[in-house]
């Protein structure tokens, strides 16, 4: 980090190189189709101006200090020093990697509650449903999501089972919570599955994935490697429809009890 | 002025709060587990300052920039009041900011190593480098189309769960016929489309065409561009495994 200057403009501009067909489009559209300058033009552009570097500050940091801490620790805790000669000893057991499984989901609750993309779309639930949705307590659901979406990915690559089972079957009980969940959340609840994963939660779960494939035995990096970030896609949708289905059960259960109190 | 710091250090506490999990998590598995000390700590500590100064400006910058910049072009398009403009523009929206994500170039060359090992393709650089290629114009012509169909659907009032419900019976169905090294890279394709711009982008603009179309709910209609956005690619990596074997 003593090339500090240095770093931060490689990631200020590789963060401006990636927004710059969005910047092309909106300049594009704007200036030939609407014709119309926005209101509030200046705070507009300063707010533009804030998010880019804002954006650079946090994936430069991230890549100085979490990133690689979160890798070697993925790449140490699935190595067969970590997990013990002896337990290897008679062959893959899926209880071998508990302390996997408890990491998986950890790193992956942690990691999206820093995402800033499930931030943004919290902070407009918030404010589309008048303050019904709490930013908070979506933000807390999609999480739980995603650690158990993470940690049950991470036992399908130890124990070799097909990956469609897995998200095929969270399909059904996505569909079947879709039934009895209340119209205005089952969009956001949708919503929710592509945000979770992005520029924190990726790096470190693609890791986790790439470690525990290449150094369990009989797995291969290549093809078992993948299907991690599909675990922390669909998850994230069943929390979201069981947190709003409790939530609404549990403020139905106080209104009827009310009038009995009174 | 001294709202503004007020401000700023009420969003520098939130940024605290938002990166406590992630250092707790890792100094727990770090200290506790690896029983290992940080490796340079005064990186470590340095580049956490980074991020919370980086998020705290990101959040400010959201709600002063990209909301209202997206809400502004959504009130643009509504009254401008052609369908055909507002549905070019998110085909161009979806392609564009797909196609240059570093997430999902990462994710095409490593697809291509997988079609390669699997003996899908022929296995030198030019096939390769050309599988990837293929691989991320598909995607990004699949994102462009989730954005088409989302915005129709709220245009229209379309209920959401029937077209994804459809989505997931269509990728059911293609998983049992496209060939096996591809489905793991098309399940996670649809997650790594998504980038930290464009859904605060998209989420306004849905948002904004709803509340500024009579009889839509932003709730209700509002959202759903991103789920839109996470599921066509699946499909489409789905049906180009078929395609190319």
């Amino acid at each position: 980090m003593t090339d500090f200057p240095r770093a931060f403009a490689d990631a200020l501009l590789s963060t401006v190189l990636d927004v710059a067909p969005i910047v092309a489009i909106l300049l594009l559209f704007q200036l030939f189709v609407l014709r119309r300058k926005p209101p509030n033009l200046r705070r507009i552009a300063a707010g533009s101006v804030l998010v880019l570097v804002g954006l650079a500050l946090f994936l430069i940091g991230l890549e100085n200090a979490l990133f690689p801490i979160g890798k070697t620790m993925a790449r140490q805790l699935t190595a067969p020093e970590t997990i013990g000669a002896a337990r290897l000893a008679d062959g893959v057991d899926w209880h071998d990697y508990l302390l996997v499984y408890a990491f998986a989901a950890a790193i992956g609750f942690a990691t999206t509650v820093a995402e800033p993309s499930l931030i943004a779309v919290a902070i407009k639930a918030r404010d589309a449903s008048g303050g019904a949705v709490h930013a908070w307590g979506l933000r807390l659901a999609v999480a739980v999501g995603v650690a158990v979406g993470v940690a049950l990915g991470c036992l399908r690559i130890v124990t070799g089972t097909p990956l469609p089972w897995y998200i095929i079957g969270s399909y059904v009980v996505v569909i079947l919570l879709t039934f009895r969940a209340g119209r205005t959340i089952v969009p956001l609840a949708y919503d929710s599955g592509g945000v979770t994963t992005s520029t924190v939660t990726v790096p470190v779960v693609a890791a986790l994935g790439l470690g525990l494939a290449a150094s369990v035995p009989g797995r291969s990096p290549l093809i078992d490697g993948f299907g991690l970030i599909a675990f922390a896609s669909v998850f994230p949708i069943v929390s979201v429809l069981g947190y709003a289905i409790v939530a609404s059960w549990l403020s139905r259960r106080r209104k009827s009890k009310l009038p009995e109190e009174a | 002025m001294t709202r503004f710091l007020f401000a700023m250090l009420q969003l520098t506490v939130n940024a605290l709060r938002d990166l406590a999990p992630v250092i707790l998590v890792i100094a727990f598995f770090q200290i506790v587990v690896l029983r290992q000390p940080f490796p340079d700590l005064l990186n470590v500590l340095i580049g956490l300052l980074c991020v919370i100064v980086g998020l705290t400006l990101f959040i400010q910058g959201l709600e002063s920039g990209l909301f209202p910049l997206g809400e502004a072009l959504a009130q643009g398009f509504a009254q401008k009041g052609s369908v055909t403009i507002l549905l070019a523009f998110a085909f161009c929206l979806g392609f564009g900011t797909t196609v240059a994500e570093p997430a999902l170039i990462a994710v095409a060359a490593e697809a291509a190593d997988v079609a390669a090992e699997a003996g899908a393709i022929v296995d030198d650089d030019r096939a390769r480098t050309a599988y990837a290629l293929e691989l991320r114009m598909v995607v990004a012509v699949s994102v462009g189309a989730a954005l088409v169909l989302g915005v129709l659907r709220i245009l229209k009032g379309w209920p959401i769960h029937r077209l994804i419900i459809v989505g997931y019976l269509l990728v059911t169905a293609m998983t049992v016929f496209a060939p096996a090294e591809i489905v793991g890279v098309a399940y996670d394709s649809g997650g790594v489309t998504t980038s930290t711009i464009t859904v605060p982008l998209v989420t306004a603009l849905g948002v904004g065409l709803a509340t500024s179309i009579r009889g839509r709910n932003p709730m209700v209609d509002g959202f759903g561009l991103i789920a839109f956005a996470s599921l066509t690619p699946m499909i489409c990596v789905l049906a180009y495994g078929m395609v190319v074997s």
